[in-house]
């Protein structure tokens, strides 16, 4: 029989392991789900995981791709940590590129060198605020931040087609529900030539190195950790949660905002209603593949990326839903998080205990010290 | 008048969904378990049922099927959180993801087509009744089922041994256990009776309120009944309560259209979801409150030394 | 000779790095009170729960009524006759007495009359409980009476009672032990699990002594004396640490007219508390657990603040409405009850657990960067000062014994080098050796003129320790008393506020 016993203590081996236990055990499933579609599964994989990298232009659509995971990814498993549940990223996100789409709508034509740092700042901004709103209910109503959080991501979603059908709609767009195209210096700078991998790359990079530099070594995010793991020992030592969550918040949901502001000035250029295609949710996957960790979420935003690039290529080539790629995050998830199981446990074979039953005589009275 | 029973009929279309997936979850949630997944092993059920009541014809299969969907979905749940211990925030998140992508690759090939007719079940006697009638007695099955569902869970979580021993589960699993109770086990049963109720809730979905299959039709609903939870304190009665005033509200926003009220149809598609939000922030501020009402358990995994 | 109502053979038990009982044979005799003796950690609890069906032995064997028992579970353990009372009670805070009890019951007898029958054998047993009542409104020692009662509805031929007077006020103890001993007069065996000698040898017939999971002894208690059962049980002799010599300093820290209401359900409201310490001083505050002490910690500490600035005191500057940092950057220092996850983060290595208690002061932390390797050092030197058997300061606090994070946890703060230390139950179940090792550096400490606030269910503790002692009962302070004007007998009185419930605050909405 199979049985669990628990580790004295985690197992550090483990922590890194079993990420790469579920990669490989969703490969295997990947596979499996493939061939039940009726597509080769070594090919299908070949196109999905190797083919992307390649080619230049597969090697920058995948910092593209990878770039929001990351940004976005990094800041919730801050929150994550803290046991701060901000899952609505893909509603910061949005309102964070509708923000900083708006400051370069709001000046077209005009435009500078000052103009892109000024939609950094209000994606950041509009990110933070729509953060704020469940860090306000949750400090001050005891209001459960997933379920707000969550809420007002398809509320922010709404929003968005609510302006670009009105107030930000292309005057000359033949009334499509989309904004105008933005002027050339609102436009993130191209990194590689030719491609469109952007700026928001080194954005992302930046937000690894720093998160991590306070993750590891700030006082700030050593609270951060202490408050995830015992609440009660954080009270203790006498950090503010409050403080905490607000923090969490912030930062999440301006990175979300960054990350949306760039995918908005970046490959799409404009603000249409289909802009949120769901990086807020998926960087969910990204972080607790990356375990929550910066530089993990870096390798993990760049896996998940891949499988959005070699997954549009799939469907193209194999004819494959889109919906199949979906699933295969899914199941990567839930690998993940069924493997978890190994650093707080061991698995150990043990023969189920014998049964104690005898058919011997009665016993013989015993002796005892009694009277 | 006729206009009047044509809203309620439509709050209650528009409830009942909400009456299945919050009732199965408080179960699950009075067993100690929380289950975010409400939402995935909706939409999960939503397409088994449009699925197999297109190839079979029969609706009563394909609400057999919901409730299949429903079930696997949630016994995936359960051997993660329950056998492997696993984060049950994150698990949850990931069964809501996973169910969206697998009801879109198989609904793939549904979308644009119609479901048969869900049958009407009048009851006899009194589907003829004046109002009442119509209102109550000559309705679809499924909505008897939804209101049997209600008063049976609020009989069963208080007057029956079972219900005793699941609350006592989620007050306190390590007492429980050392009284001898199979916690684990009853957690399973709660959190597959939650995924058949999810999955029901799905089948009404896209079987009777809007008899065709659109992707991510549930829009938020399996989230909305999480929130229902909170708001019924995990009372069944409540529940139902709760449910029929998101079923006015979501309605209400449909009719003020057609009423010609010229305000953005999105604008009011954002209602319901802040509604949750205001409900949320109402029902929680009273923190002792909300202690007292929860299971004391939520959340929290459990694992017996052997 | 009676044959042995419960006959364990070489029943042996292992965990992953320990063995927790290792060949454990012992009778218990119809009718006969048997004490199963031995330090923290020796053993004692998972032997209970091989008895009662809720682990399994490794090996071994056991015999009920002469005939084999292995059960697989604790309903199969009730239905042959056994009944347990847990140290920490089996209870369910939000249902009410019946139905706690009713979950103990087979279905069968569960009846509408459960009730009418719970009132009949309490009353008959004196054990005075009020069916309807919720459970989480109870006080400890009428918790332990619903547990009791839970068992003896099912006619036991065998009653565990695992630790039953660490948490009783000596008046409760008398009265426990006249129910004890009716029953080992009516026929049922009673298998008293404990680490207090005397009680032993008052209540017990026979006794096995435990140490380090192996049977150390069996023996007669009433022949023996506390000291040779004690030094059985811990198997060497302790130093006898050294007392304080009273100091006159001046009061340091005082709280005045303290009034908090609990933020917990079934919390004890604080209602007027006062005292003060001198420096050199150990103030002992006795009582039955949940009768107010985590709130008065709570308030001293800084986590929940006083309506009130003056209501608490430190060198006559008023520091009720500082949080936990700023109290320490004045020199509190604290040690609450919980260690993991209250006074220590299990999943940190003790390095990171020293951040905790030195983020106001000692220069770990620098402009809010930690400084780890000075961390490093100040977790050296705990683990060298106070004998900390650990691998070293990577290792995650999760993994020390009780006794050993206790030590690491009480020596961060001391090394702290503070002006008042507040100190919850620094001993409880921690083993002997540790025990004396943190006495004598709380004396230490005061004799060094640090004023010492000592918050324990222990009396035995604060009579070795405190210099003056008060009681809290339902969240009110009795006058502190020099120790040796005291004795056991008027604090027990004192303690008795608590034999009577807490008075309800809230019940649940809609109960």
């Amino acid at each position: 029989m199979l049985r669990l016993e628990p580790r004295r203590a985690p197992s550090e081996a483990m922590i890194y392991a079993t990420p790469f236990v579920a990669v490989a055990l969703t490969l295997a499933a990947g596979c499996v789900l493939f061939a039940l579609l009726g597509r080769d599964p070594i090919q299908a994989m070949y196109l999905i995981f190797i083919k992307p990298l390649t080619t230049l232009s597969g090697r920058a659509e995948l910092a593209v791709k990878a770039t929001p995971l990351i940004l976005i990814a990094t800041g919730l498993a801050v929150g994550f940590r803290a046991g701060v549940w901000n899952i609505g990223a893909e509603g910061q996100f949005t309102v964070g590129a509708l923000t900083g789409g708006s400051v370069a709508l709001a000046v077209y034509p005009a435009g500078g060198p000052w103009l892109l740092p000024l939609m950094a700042l209000a994606g950041v901004i509009g990110g933070m605020a729509w953060a704020a709103i469940p860090a306000f209910l949750r400090t001050r109503f005891n209001a459960n931040e997933i379920l707000v959080s969550l809420m007002l991501s398809y509320v922010a979603v709404l929003l968005l087609g609510v302006l670009v059908h009105g107030l930000l709609r292309d005057p000359q767009g033949f009334n499509f529900p989309e904004s105008r195209l933005f002027q050339s210096s609102a436009l993130l700078p191209v990194l590689i030539p030719g491609t469109r991998a952007h700026i928001g790359a080194i954005f992302a990079l930046v937000a690894v190195a720093l998160t991590q530099l306070f993750m590891a070594r700030h006082i700030s995010g050593y609270q951060i950790k202490v408050l995830g793991l015992a609440p009660k020992a954080a009270r203790f030592a006498g950090f503010c949660e409050r403080r905490i969550i607000w923090g969490c918040f912030l930062l999440s949901g301006g990175l979300a905002g960054l990350a949306g502001l760039c995918e908005a000035a970046g490959p799409v250029g404009q603000l249409v209603p289909a802009l949120p295609v769901g990086y807020g949710f998926t960087a969910i996957i990204v972080a607790f593949l990356g375990r929550l960790h910066p530089l993990g979420i870096l390798a993990g935003g760049l896996l998940i990326g891949l499988t959005y690039i070699g997954g549009e290529a799939a469907q193209i080539a194999l004819r494959l839903p889109a919906a199949a790629i979906a699933i295969f995050q899914g199941m990567l998830l839930f690998f993940l998080l069924a493997s978890d199981i190994l650093v707080r446990f061991r698995p150990v074979w043990r023969p189920r205990p014998r049964p104690t039953a005898s058919s011997g005589p009665e016993p013989m009275p015993a002796t005892t010290l009694a009277p | 008048m006729d206009l009047a029973i044509d809203i309620l009929i439509g709050v209650m279309a528009a409830a009942t969904p909400l009456v299945f997936a919050a009732i199965g979850e408080i179960v699950v949630e009075k067993a100690g378990v929380l289950n975010l997944g409400v939402e995935g092993m909706m939409i999960v059920g939503a397409i088994a049922a449009f699925a197999a009541s297109i190839a079979t014809g029969s609706p009563t299969i394909g609400v057999l099927a919901a409730l299949m969907a429903g079930v696997l979905m949630a016994l995936l749940f359960g051997i993660l959180t329950l056998t492997l211990l696993s984060n049950q925030v994150a698990t949850g998140l990931a069964l809501t993801m996973f169910g969206l992508g697998l009801s879109s690759l198989v609904g793939q090939s549904y979308t644009g087509m119609a479901a048969a007719p869900f049958p009407r079940l009048d009851i006899a006697g009194l589907s003829t009744l004046p109002v009442i009638g119509r209102l109550l007695f000559a309705r679809d099955a499924l909505f008897y089922l939804s209101l049997a569902l209600v008063a049976a869970t609020a009989y069963g979580l208080t007057r029956t041994r079972a219900g005793l021993v699941l609350r006592a589960i989620g007050e306190n699993h390590d007492a429980a256990h050392a009284i001898g109770y199979r916690v684990v086990a009853y957690r399973y049963l709660a959190v597959l009776f939650g995924g058949a109720c999810a999955g029901l809730g799905g089948a009404y979905l896209s079987l009777v309120q809007t008899p065709f299959w659109v992707e991510k039709m549930t829009a938020g609903r399996g989230w909305i009944a999480l929130a229902l939870v909170v708001f019924a304190a995990w009372r069944p009665e409540r529940a139902l309560a709760g449910a029929y005033l998101f079923g006015g509200i979501s309605v209400l926003q449909l009719h003020t259209q057609a009423v010609g009220f010229r305000v953005d149809a999105q604008i009011l598609a954002m209602i319901p979801y802040l509604v949750t939000i205001l409900v949320l922030v109402l029902m929680s501020a009273d923190r002792t409150r909300l202690k007292f009402s929860a299971p004391a358990c939520l959340g929290k995994p459990f694992f017996a030394a052997a | 000779m009676k044959a042995p109502l419960l006959r364990l053979d070489g029943l042996t038990k292992r965990f992953p790095g320990v063995v927790a009982n290792e060949d454990v044979s012992l009778d218990v005799v119809r009718g006969q009170i048997h004490a199963l003796l031995g330090e923290n950690g020796a053993g004692k609890s998972t032997l209970v729960k091989m008895i009662y069906g809720i682990m399994r032995p490794d090996a071994g064997e056991m015999r009920f009524e002469g005939k084999p028992y292995a059960p697989a579970n604790p309903a199969e353990a009730r239905a042959r006759g056994i009944g347990i009372v847990f140290q920490h009670f089996s209870l369910f805070d939000a249902m009410t007495v019946t139905d706690n009890i009713a979950l103990g019951l087979p279905v069968t007898q569960c009846g509408p009359d459960l009730s009418y029958r719970i009132g009949k054998l309490s009353t008959s047993y004196g054990l005075t409980i009020d069916p309807a009542r919720i459970v989480g409104t109870l006080s400890v020692g009428e918790r332990q009476r619903v547990e009791i009662i839970r068992c003896l509805l099912q006619v036991p031929r065998l009653l565990i009672m695992d630790e039953p007077t660490s948490v009783l006020t000596p008046l409760e103890v008398d009265m426990l032990f006249a129910t004890l001993r009716r029953l080992s007069f009516e026929g049922c065996a009673v298998l008293y699990i404990s680490h207090k000698l005397e009680e032993i040898s008052a209540l017990c017939g026979s006794a096995t002594i435990l140490r380090g999971g192996r049977v150390i002894a069996t023996c007669d208690p009433r022949r023996e004396t506390a000291r040779s059962l004690a030094e059985m049980m811990i198997g060497t002799t302790l130093a006898p640490t050294s007392p304080l010599v009273a100091q006159e300093g001046p009061v340091c820290l005082a709280v005045n007219q303290l009034s908090l209401p609990s933020d917990m359900p079934f919390g004890v409201d604080l209602d007027d508390v006062a005292f003060d310490v001198r420096r050199g001083e150990i103030l002992g505050l006795a009582g039955v657990a949940g009768n107010g002490q985590s709130e008065l910690m709570d308030a001293l500490t800084g986590e929940r603040m006083a309506a009130v600035a003056e209501a608490i005191t430190l060198d006559d500057t008023a520091i009720g409405h500082l949080g936990p940092v700023e109290r320490r950057k004045l020199g509190m220092a604290f040690v609450p009850e919980e260690r993991l996850g209250h006074a220590a983060v299990p999943d940190l290595s003790l390095t990171d657990n020293t951040l905790l208690a030195a983020a106001a002061g000692d220069g770990l932390i620098w402009r809010g960067w930690v400084r780890k390797r000075k961390a490093r050092h100040f977790a050296e030197r705990i683990v060298a000062t106070f004998d900390v058997r650990t691998t070293g300061p990577q290792q995650s606090a999760r993994a020390l014994s009780g006794g050993n994070l206790q030590k690491f946890i009480v020596g961060r703060e001391i090394l702290l080098d503070p002006a008042v230390l507040i100190v919850a139950q620094p001993t409880w179940g921690v083993d002997a050796g540790a025990t004396a090792a943190i006495h004598q550096a709380l004396l230490d400490l005061a004799a060094k003129g640090c004023a010492i606030v000592v918050i324990s269910q222990d009396l035995d503790e604060l009579f070795a320790l405190a210099t003056r002692i008060a009681v809290i009962a339902q969240g009110r302070l009795s006058q502190p008393a020099p120790t040796a004007s005291l004795t056991i007998e008027a604090i027990g009185q004192a303690m008795g506020g608590g034999t009577t419930a807490a008075p309800v605050k809230r019940e649940p909405v809609d109960a």
